[in-house]
């Protein structure tokens, strides 16, 4: 990283064109997030189909790309989620170079705490199940979260801090300029990115779909890719399809700016907080989905109050922090936690939903597998566990343990 | 925050109550019968709409009975409550066929 983190630098004022769209792509793919620019520019730079366009009804990344609290970590649970997310993490540690850009991503480590004797077990089960899949992972004791990050208090609250599982490799990145690096690329490839050109409908021929309705006129498409995260189930409405998600709003919040005091990412499915420091010195937390599905895009108050009162308990000095914004996202809940990322019961029509509250993380790795089943029509083997099938198979991936509260 | 009139003690907090996701979502007549998709609905596929839904509520710190609410999930109104066993009011009349927003439910699943 050649910046003070601090400083950013300014940005040229285009880093993309915003074209007219064609009447037709090879492959169209709708939705202007992580994943959907991710998977764009892996179409183009792994497989040479350029031929696409990014179709987003707002502007890119407005969702939640750019709404997240950017934690990037690989320590899931099962074989299945461990492989993805691992090959996303050492994606993330080459990115910069892969896309000529900056995206601070830095690897400062992340706590994941325990506060029960069951957290603890299932802590350590986790921690020795990331080993055996070749992710790093260890367990330390309280004395041992307080040397990573001596301004948690472990002692003094309702549920003690027993200890956490450590990833040292997991860490943040600035959310929007992934985008903006993944955006650039893909467009000096030749993509198209089309924003403010919202998708309506589905062109179908039999169960075949042939394009895409939009605000902007159809476009006629060889695939269609959704990556449209809480909006999955309106757009699969109208493709005339059913899927298992559940809409939720999420909330973060950050506040005013402090001097660099939390030197890692503390995390607590327990008390229902996550923390970190960012780049430029807000602290940046996170809590539990509302309980309720919504399209909101806000969440209720009493979130926020009670993951303030967590915050507070588990990090005494941040109680005269103020809070400088709050904002939520609409976030696309499976019943096990897990993504979901293949093909649909109509042809040439692919979706790539489910991640919830934890997508950030997988942008790299998603982008890489959704892009390669764009482009052959079969999955990689990095989403194939993850078909839509699996909830007819009964093969569920159950990550409520390592996604649950958190990410 | 959510102020919910429960049918039986008036209108709470919503921290008073949890929330039972999709209402009118029958058990299977006859299990055994059904298909493994058929099955798959059933427990995994609910109707995520953005607008109107019947779902269902329970005052855990209060009467702790269940009932339905008709909540708009774009402006989260909630535009119906109504006890448990009811129909929602005749012009949500259709929100008690899940799978019916896209007509792609197996039918087993479709009733009310
Ligand atoms: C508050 C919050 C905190 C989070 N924290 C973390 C975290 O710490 N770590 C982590 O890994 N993950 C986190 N996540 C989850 C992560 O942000 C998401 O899983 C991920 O961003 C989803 O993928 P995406 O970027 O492609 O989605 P989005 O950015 O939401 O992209 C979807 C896009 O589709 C567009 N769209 C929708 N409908 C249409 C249409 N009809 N036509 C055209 N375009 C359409 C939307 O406008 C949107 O831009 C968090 C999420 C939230 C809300
Ligand atoms: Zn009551």
């Amino acid at each position: 990283m050649s910046y003070d983190p601090r400083n950013l630098p300014q940005h040229p004022d285009f880093l993309w064109a915003n074209p007219e769209p064609k009447s037709s792509y090879d492959v169209v793919i709708v939705g202007g997030g992580g994943h959907g620019l991710a998977t764009a520019y892996y179409l183009a730079a792994h497989h040479g189909i350029t031929n696409v366009a990014v179709l987003e009804r707002g502007w890119l990344a407005g969702g939640n790309m750019a709404r997240n609290t950017t934690i990037i970590r690989s320590n899931y649970l099962w074989d299945e989620s461990s492989a993805i997310y691992e090959a996303s993490l050492k994606l993330w540690e080459t990115i910069e170079e892969d896309l000529g850009y900056d995206v601070f991503f830095s690897q400062r480590g992340v706590l994941n705490l325990a506060h029960t004797l069951q957290d603890v077990r299932e802590s350590v089960r986790r921690v020795e199940a990331n080993k055996l899949n070749g992710v790093d992972a260890e367990f330390v004791d309280a004395d041992g979260v307080r040397e990573l990050c001596p301004i948690i208090n472990t002692d003094n609250l309702r549920y003690p801090v027993l200890g956490a599982t450590y990833q040292p490799r997991a860490g943040i990145a600035k959310h929007d300029w992934v985008a903006w690096g993944y955006a650039r690329r893909a467009a000096e490839l030749g993509v198209d990115l089309i924003q403010n050109c919202e998708v309506t409908g589905f062109v179908k021929d039999g169960n075949r779909v042939v394009g895409v309705e939009t605000t902007r006129g159809r476009i006629n498409a060889g695939r269609v890719g959704l990556c449209v995260a809480g909006s999955t189930s309106t757009l699969a409405d109208l493709a005339g399809i059913r899927v298992p998600i559940q809409s939720h709003p999420l909330q973060a919040l950050v506040s005013e700016l402090f001097e660099p005091v939390h030197p890692t990412v503390v995390m607590s499915n327990h008390i229902h907080v996550y923390v970190s420091q960012a780049h430029k010195g807000e602290l940046v937390m996170g809590a539990g989905v509302d309980q309720y599905t919504g399209y909101g895009q806000r969440g209720s108050f009493h979130v926020i109050e009670e993951q303030m009162a967590a915050a507070v308990e588990l990090f005494p000095i941040f109680a005269r922090a103020h809070v400088l914004r709050t904002w939520g996202g609409i976030v696309d809940v499976t019943m096990d936690a897990s993504p979901i990322m293949g093909r649909t019961p109509v042809d040439d029509l692919f979706v790539n939903t489910g991640w919830g509250t934890g997508g950030f993380k997988a942008v790299p790795g998603a982008g890489l597998a959704y892009a390669h089943t764009l482009a052959t029509g079969e999955p990689h083997a990095l989403n194939a566990p993850f078909s839509l099938e699996r909830f007819e198979t009964g093969a569920l991936i159950d990550e409520h343990g390592a996604a649950a509260v958190a990410h | 925050m959510l102020i919910i009139d429960c049918p039986h003690c008036g209108p709470r907090h919503e921290q008073e109550f949890h929330y039972g996701r999709q209402a009118h979502v029958a058990y299977p007549a006859d299990p055994s019968a059904l298909t493994d998709e058929e099955w798959a609905h059933y427990l995994f596929y609910r109707d995520n709409p953005r607008g109107p839904h019947a779902e269902r509520w329970v005052h855990s710190a209060g009467c702790r009975k269940w009932f339905n609410v008709v909540r708009d999930t774009l402006t989260y109104e909630i535009k119906a409550v109504y006890r448990a066993g009811e129909q929602p009011p005749p012009e949500y009349a259709a929100l008690a066929r899940p799978g019916a927003v896209a007509g792609t439910a197996p039918e087993t699943t479709k009733e009310a």
